[in-house]
């Protein structure tokens, strides 16, 4: 692997080796270009892996911490955790579980849809669905997603054939073993799932996609990618003219290094990216490096999440197999009558020990409390993941109160969920419970909210620039050599898990930029 | 499991060891014919605390078992969480003043107390820092062991076994089989 000169002015900073960074690493690197990707936590392999769900945690998880503030659950319920997402090279797609819908034509219209809602800050997203299209198509089949391109669906499990006799007895019509970014058969040198129930812990068969060792490997096989992993990037400069000029960062042994750059592309996951776009403001840019908008941070969005259980008089073993691999699409619609905008899906979901009673229970303690854990045998399980709004003051913000190991404010979240968030909710955790009850439930249960695993719109393109922090491309509307590559960019949530749309953005991205770059202009 | 006279513990005087940082011991034995003997090397089993004495550690049990309250679950699970809080308070001066004004507060005989009583006191707390740390406590340290996972019936690790693909993760039997459609042939044959 090479290692590019610290003053070398012609490399492409990536911060961050997930979804977003990971693949534009590669896609960058195949079109010739210099990168040095950033990664602040360590190289982690499938040997490495540990279906010890604890011992998971502490290896995979960003676990700096945060103070927050605000109505949301994990206030109370979790306070030192409430976003879970990777600090690990390959980021959050060595934990994510996998499923990677897609975001529906009306959910870019959101603004033009749903109307002038109160209390939101919707806007409609600066990129046709056709578009956006395109490149799903593009990442589906790098990501081999089941059930798209001739990929078979993963064979239904316990857990979803619960699901499955439910939805069905309440008359939903679109419930399968959804699309899945996890290999039903062996291909692109990666093998079959074996159903181990350790999607989040890190895939042990590599049969997920990650681009821990699929994106990487690739780039790294070029020549052309610098990995420093352990190393934190905590500032981005620029020059007199206000393009991005480098980075400084943290290396592995906390020394304090400066790395020269033509570009700067930042995919730290939108909370992460927001935090250091706000870190890096300067006498130039004193809000925040484009942030004149005052929208970096803003219109934080996390889905409407929630978990539904239902405990049967029969065993279910949901914690066997593929955690994600169901769902029922027959929501993810706008409809009105339903007393809410936008939809939701209903996923297959199960939780190990400790993980349920950490984040899948409402608060509680006690006889009634321990009942539930007492039943886990005959458990199904499901999530709720719906589309919130994007509110002005639901905002990633430089902590007042806490700081890093390096000195540095820490992340502050703030979320009250919109009105419309709660009516979704309700709706969709009755749903869930009907499903169960339709199938003989003795009793259901709904979680709080837990720790938010998808983080978007902290940067949101926009084609107004007073309306956003990006444009069409991910391009910050302020500094020309500036570009977000995570969920930051995305103008509202929709009701799709993130991952696939972080992916075909970063792929039209990457396109992008070799574009610019060949011909001169970047 | 444990014998039911030892379900709020069965602390034991200290003197005898000879280990002078230890303070307290908790200990007990998992009953001949129960599953778990046989998977573990000793039925006997004895936890060492630095910092709590005994009858403390009785107390900080019996405030674990009320807020998670599983009747069959081995006392020699619900010691590892008194463990876990006894030795965050060894490696910190303020961990250690918390703990021990905390259980001071729950009053003498706590572990004496029915469990209704003992419901009602932590209720009366429960907002407080020192319950809300044991709580958390109890979370993360008592349903992660293969004691818990044993009794829950969890079957966890999975990659040494090949997974679950042929050990049942499609074997229930008292809902119909997903239709073709909406599911996936098996990877192989």
């Amino acid at each position: 692997m090479p290692r590019f000169e610290l003053n070398d002015t012609d490399v492409v900073v990536i911060v961050g080796s997930g979804a977003g960074g990971g693949t534009m690493a590669n896609e960058l690197t195949r079109r010739g270009l210099k990168v040095v990707l950033f990664e602040a936590g360590k190289r982690q392999s499938l040997a490495t892996f540990s279906q010890n769900p604890s011992e998971a945690f502490a290896q995979l998880t960003w676990l700096e911490p945060r103070s927050q503030s605000g109505t949301w659950d994990p206030v109370k319920n979790s306070p030192t955790l409430p976003a879970w997402h990777c600090r690990t090279v390959g980021g959050t797609t060595v934990h994510w579980t996998a499923a990677t819908p897609r975001l529906q034509p009306y959910e870019l219209r959101a603004r033009s849809v749903y109307g002038d809602i109160p209390g939101a800050s919707l806007a409609d997203w600066p990129i046709d669905y056709d578009e956006l299209k395109r490149w799903y198509q593009v990442a589906e089949k790098r990501l081999g997603v089941t059930r798209r391109n001739g990929n078979p669906g993963l064979p239904a499990s316990n857990n979803f054939k619960v699901m499955h006799a439910g939805a069905r007895r309440l008359g939903y019509k679109r419930v399968h073993t959804n699309y899945m970014a996890i290999n039903s058969r062996a291909r692109d040198g990666r093998g079959f799932c074996i159903q181990q129930g350790f999607c989040a812990q890190g895939c042990k068969t590599g049969a997920k996609w990650s681009t821990l060792y699929t994106e990487i490997p690739q780039a790294e096989a070029s020549g052309r990618l610098d990995l420093r992993s352990e190393c934190f990037v905590t500032r981005i400069e620029h020059d007199d003219a206000g393009r991005a000029s480098g980075v400084v960062y943290r290396d592995a042994a906390g020394v304090e290094q400066r790395q020269r750059a033509r570009i700067v592309c930042v995919a730290g996951n939108a909370i992460e990216t927001a935090r250091l776009l706000l870190l890096s403001e300067s006498g130039r840019f004193r809000q925040g490096l484009a942030n004149g908008s005052d929208q970096v941070g803003r219109n934080y969005c996390h889905h409407v999440l929630s978990f539904v259980f239902g405990i049967f008089d029969q065993p279910v073993s949901f914690w066997r197999g593929a955690v994600l691999a169901g769902v029922v699409e027959d929501e993810n619609i706008h409809d009105p009558r339903r007393g809410f905008a936008g939809g939701y899906h209903l996923e297959l979901a199960m939780l190990d020990l400790p993980t349920l009673p950490l984040i899948g229970l409402p608060y509680g303690w006690g006889r009634d409390y321990a009942s539930i854990i007492d039943n886990y045998r005959n458990m199904a399980g499901m999530l709720v993941n719906g589309e919130d709004l994007p509110r002005a003051d639901n905002r990633i913000t430089l902590s007042t109160t806490r700081k890093d190991a390096y000195g540095l404010p820490v992340a502050h979240i703030h979320c009250d969920p919109h009105a419309n968030d709660v009516a979704m909710r309700a709706h969709a955790t009755g749903q869930g419970r009907k499903i169960y009850e339709s199938v003989g439930a003795k009793r259901t249960v709904v979680s709080s909210i837990p720790p938010a695993t998808h983080q978007m719109g902290t940067a949101r393109m926009s084609h107004d620039p007073a309306q956003g922090v990006t444009n069409a491309h991910g391009r910050a509307h302020e500094v020309p050599n500036l570009f977000m590559s995570d969920g930051s960019v995305q103008t509202t949530a929709g009701a799709a898990n993130p991952t696939l749309t972080i992916v075909a953005l970063a792929l039209r991205q990457a396109e992008y930029i070799g574009r610019e770059a060949a011909g001169g202009r970047l | 499991m444990n014998t039911s006279a030892t379900h709020t513990g069965s602390p034991q005087s200290a003197d005898r060891r000879s280990f002078v940082r230890v303070m307290g011991v908790l200990s007990g034995v998992i009953a001949l014919g129960h599953p778990l003997a046989a998977l573990l090397p000793s039925r006997a089993w004895a936890v060492e605390l630095r910092v709590l004495p005994s009858a403390q550690a009785a107390a900080l049990l019996a405030m674990i078992r009320t807020i998670a309250p599983h009747d069959t679950l081995d006392d020699a699970a619900y010691a590892l969480v008194v463990s876990a809080v006894d030795g965050e308070a060894a490696g910190s001066t303020q961990a250690r003043t918390d703990l021990t004004a905390g259980l001071a507060s729950l009053g003498d005989g706590f572990a004496l107390l029915p469990e209704d009583a003992r419901t009602l006191h932590l209720k009366a707390i429960e907002n407080g820092a020192f319950f809300q740390s044991v709580r958390t406590k109890t979370l993360t340290t008592l349903y992660s062991n293969p004691i818990a996972w044993a009794h829950f019936g969890y079957e966890g690790e999975s990659f040494s076994k090949g997974g679950y693909l042929l050990r049942g993760f499609n074997d229930l039997k008292w809902l119909p089989d997903v239709p073709p459609a909406d599911s996936g042939a098996l990877p192989f044959g």
